[in-house]
């Protein structure tokens, strides 16, 4: 396999895998918020039981974020120098703004939010469970403007030629508010949201359904519901207007999503098919007319299609993309309609009795991450062949100093570390979940505390010279 | 050129990148160095507080290291490249480290049986070793020079970073980690524990200062384009003594139980030993060995001006806040470790 290829796994692979963790950090620190703030505004000790319970759960799953994001950092410049010189000028200033302003802010207060419990009063506690929540927005901010820069490039000229060109900077807040960053933050933002809160939605799904910790699971999974049926309708929206966007400004990308060829004719909309590259024909059930609709409001007015495109300057793995962005979408709408009605039924105060609904509950915890993947994958593959859209291509981004050999190296390194942590969280995560909430102050708690000095391992530290 | 208080901004870049690094290195130095000597530890209960004098901090102090590679991806993008594409195994070594010593701290405490705890104690030890280990060997390589064609890419044998130069900064800097965590824990731990520490930290000064004055003489004999700053500006003699002051000042302090002001002259003697890498190796960032020519520079790697001046006003704003909330997070955690329910 060739340097490109194995660069391209290897990023693909580290990526997704980071991924499965932001989003769920975004997602339970609003769950936080919510839960501290209400603890906070009541007095009520069954939230201070929830709260305490999803910062350990929170715990683990920053920890595994952070070790696994410090790889992302390093990579451009391991993997992709070219392309890093390349967009230094302009990248670098986000990707510092992200340290300094989020991460920082972030990792500083998330300390106190674990261990400050006996420490500082309960208002800067939940003032920290916002830092803490606000640093991985700001995350979020930082991350998405640069690779929207990469979708929609803008506030730049380019300086010099051939392999010394790179972009520098004309317009800062060009830069960061380029055409596609708004509403692809709002997109991923609810979407990092959603992860969270069906979180939240499962592990108590399943306790309701295991008949244990009634008095906090209900509670906690109504006001995870609410939120969740507020963000899958908001997700709707900001779904459209991110497709919106790739219509103006990426039409190589929003035909390669619906498999539409042919410029002349208006484009459909499918609701799940496949692509055939070749033959460039489309199977499946579709609404005619749809795309052109949903772009311009008309169902016969045509859209350009790939083969507008140089074959040199599309993506050519259409099925896939088709299929990345399909899965995104029966997610998207299959949430929907599960959170409208579970509320329906909370609404007529039935929801707890249909056991068939928890367990869906229990499961769909998978949904938005399986969205959270098809999603970005749809963006990145259709993206293609270009790193930086119409001015980079991927295939001369590459570390000309870097092997093959060395990076089947790293690529099997991450492979096996990374298939050792997810096992390792997901033993953890599980233990957590069944162990369940403890009740703060009372003899469980306290030998919750006390289990942690193994009885063979401990002594006393006073002697520790012996 | 446009400049700022008389220095032009790449200068000012440079400066600001060094002070991260240095904020790095005084940080993530001390758990470092705790994680490096955990296994010096018998005690389960002796462990448990080790892992707890770092436990809220560990985490915000590797923020600086993120920091630091935006600070050089931003401001000097070709330096950033060239740097790690060069390192690709020892980066990559690197990382894995990072990831293993971070999730073996997470993990330890949440099982409590002994294979499982051993297990964690020992992977968070090697993390740590290899991280200040790696960490020097690049940093050796970086100062020492490397081999780079006109495109200023790497275009060598990895192997040869195994030179005797950068594997002794590689045992000083783990040596330096060493003491400066012992240091730390003494600060924050009480009894006899406090007293086992106490005389590790003795020990690691000892190693640290032997490891220093093996690499700064071979600096002096066998690598000229380094040794040569400070044969031309003697003045800056200042850098080497202020920190052998620095140094002598800690068992000093240790012994009338200052530990404040000995932690405070540790991370004194590492800011000053990144102070002297950075005068001896300024303008380059990574010079090359085959031919000078080629070698990287504050200069010929910089981003454009404009960017310069963006990245000068994030850090005016930024570092304020930083200060801030760190100062904030570590006087919280002041004062010696008590175990509770919410440790590790």
């Amino acid at each position: 396999m060739n340097v490109e290829i194995l660069a391209r796994i290897q990023f693909a692979f580290t990526i997704a895998f980071h991924y499965i963790y932001p989003p769920l950090s975004i997602g339970l620190g609003l769950m936080l918020v919510i839960f501290e703030g209400m603890y906070l505004k009541t007095g009520n000790k069954m939230y201070e039981k929830i709260t305490r319970y999803w910062i350990k759960i929170f715990a683990l799953i920053f920890g595994i974020g952070v070790a696994t994001g410090i790889i992302m950092e390093f990579e451009f410049g391991t993997n992709w120098a070219t392309y890093s010189k390349y967009v230094g000028d302009i990248f670098g200033s986000a990707l510092a703004a992200e340290g300094i302003f989020a991460f920082a802010l972030e990792s500083g207060f998330l300390g106190i939010l674990i261990f400050g419990w006996n420490r500082v009063s309960p208002r800067v506690h939940f003032f920290s469970a916002v830092m803490v929540f606000l640093g991985s927005m700001f995350s979020a901010i930082w991350i998405v403007v640069a690779n929207s820069w990469q979708q929609t490039p803008a506030g730049f000229h380019i300086v010099g030629e051939g392999m010394q060109a790179r972009a520098e900077i004309t317009d800062f807040w060009a830069m960061v508010f380029n055409p596609s960053s708004v509403q692809r933050l709002i997109h991923v933002w609810i979407a990092a949201f959603l992860t969270g809160i069906f979180l939240v939605l499962s592990v108590n799904a399943w306790y309701i359904l295991k008949n244990k910790y009634l008095e906090i699971a209900k509670p906690s999974f109504k006001i995870a519901l609410v939120a969740a049926t507020v963000f899958s309708l908001m997700q709707l929206f900001a779904g459209h207007q991110s497709a919106d966007v790739v219509y103006k400004h990426q039409p190589a990308k929003l035909a390669a999503l619906e498999g539409h060829y042919d410029s002349m004719s208006r484009a459909d909309m499918y609701l799940f098919g496949y692509v055939n590259n070749e033959k460039q024909k489309v199977t499946g059930i579709k609404i005619p007319g749809g795309l052109s609709f949903l772009t311009q409001g008309d169902f016969n007015k045509p859209v350009k299609g790939l083969n507008a495109f140089k074959s040199t300057d599309r993506p050519t793995q259409v099925n896939s993309i088709f299929q990345f962005y399909h899965m995104m979408i029966a997610v998207g709408m299959f949430l929907i309609a599960l959170t409208l009605y579970a509320s329906w039924l909370a609404w007529k105060k039935k929801l707890f009795e249909k056991r068939w609904l928890m367990w869906v509950f229990v499961w769909a915890v998978l949904l938005p991450q399986i969205g959270n993947q098809a999603g970005w994958f749809a963006a990145e593959m259709g993206r293609q062949p270009w790193v930086v859209y119409g001015l980079l291509r991927t295939s001369d981004a590459l570390s000309k100093t870097v092997t093959a050999n060395q990076i089947v190296f790293s690529l099997i390194m991450f492979f096996v570390v990374y298939i050792l942590l997810f096992v390792l969280f997901l033993y953890l995560l599980n233990k957590k979940i069944q162990h369940g909430p403890v009740d703060y102050g009372t003899k469980e708690y306290i030998d919750e505390g006390s289990k942690r000095d193994n009885p063979i391992l401990t002594h006393d530290a006073d002697f520790e010279i012996s | 050129m446009e400049t700022f208080l008389g220095l032009d901004y790449n200068v000012w870049w440079f400066l600001v990148f060094g002070a991260v690094i240095s904020g790095y290195a005084i940080l993530d130095g001390f758990d470092l160095g705790a994680g490096a000597l955990h296994l010096l530890l018998n005690k389960e209960t002796s462990r448990r507080i080790a892992l707890n004098a770092i436990g809220p901090l560990w985490d915000g102090n590797e923020v600086w290291l993120v920091i630091g590679g935006g600070a050089l991806f931003a401001g000097f993008p070709v330096a950033y490249a060239a740097i790690f594409s060069a390192f690709y195994i020892p980066f990559m070594v690197f990382l894995v480290g990072i990831i293993f010593r971070g999730v073996a701290i997470e993990f330890r405490s949440k099982e409590p049986g002994i294979l499982w705890r051993k297990t964690w104690d020992v992977v968070y030890c090697v993390a740590s070793m290899v991280i200040a280990l790696s960490l020097g060997l690049m940093l050796g390589n970086v100062a020492y020079g490397i081999s780079l064609n006109s495109d200023k890419e790497f275009n060598g044998n990895w192997l040869s970073f195994f030179n005797f130069f950068s594997i002794m900064v590689a045992i000083t800097t783990l040596a330096l980690f060493m003491m400066h965590g012992a240091i730390y824990l003494v600060m924050k731990t009480e009894n006899r524990l406090y007293t086992k520490l106490y005389i590790l930290a003795r020990q690691f000064i000892i190693f640290f200062v032997l490891t220093f004055v093996i690499t700064t003489l071979y600096t002096l004999l066998y690598v000229p384009h380094l040794s040569d700053f400070f044969r031309r500006s003697p003045t800056f003699f200042i850098i080497p003594v202020m920190m052998v002051l620095a140094i002598a000042n800690i068992p000093r302090q240790l012994k009338i139980g200052k530990y404040r002001y000995a932690f405070i002259s540790s991370s004194v003697t590492i800011a000053l030993l990144l102070i002297m890498v950075a005068v001896e190796v300024f303008p380059y960032l990574l010079y090359s060995r085959t031919n000078p020519a080629n070698s990287i520079t504050i200069h010929n790697a910089a981003s454009s001006p404009k960017t310069m001046k963006i990245l000068l006003i994030i850090a005016l704003i930024g570092t304020p806040l930083v200060g801030v909330y760190t100062s904030f997070v570590f006087w919280t955690f002041k004062g010696k470790v008590k175990l509770d329910e919410t440790s590790y």
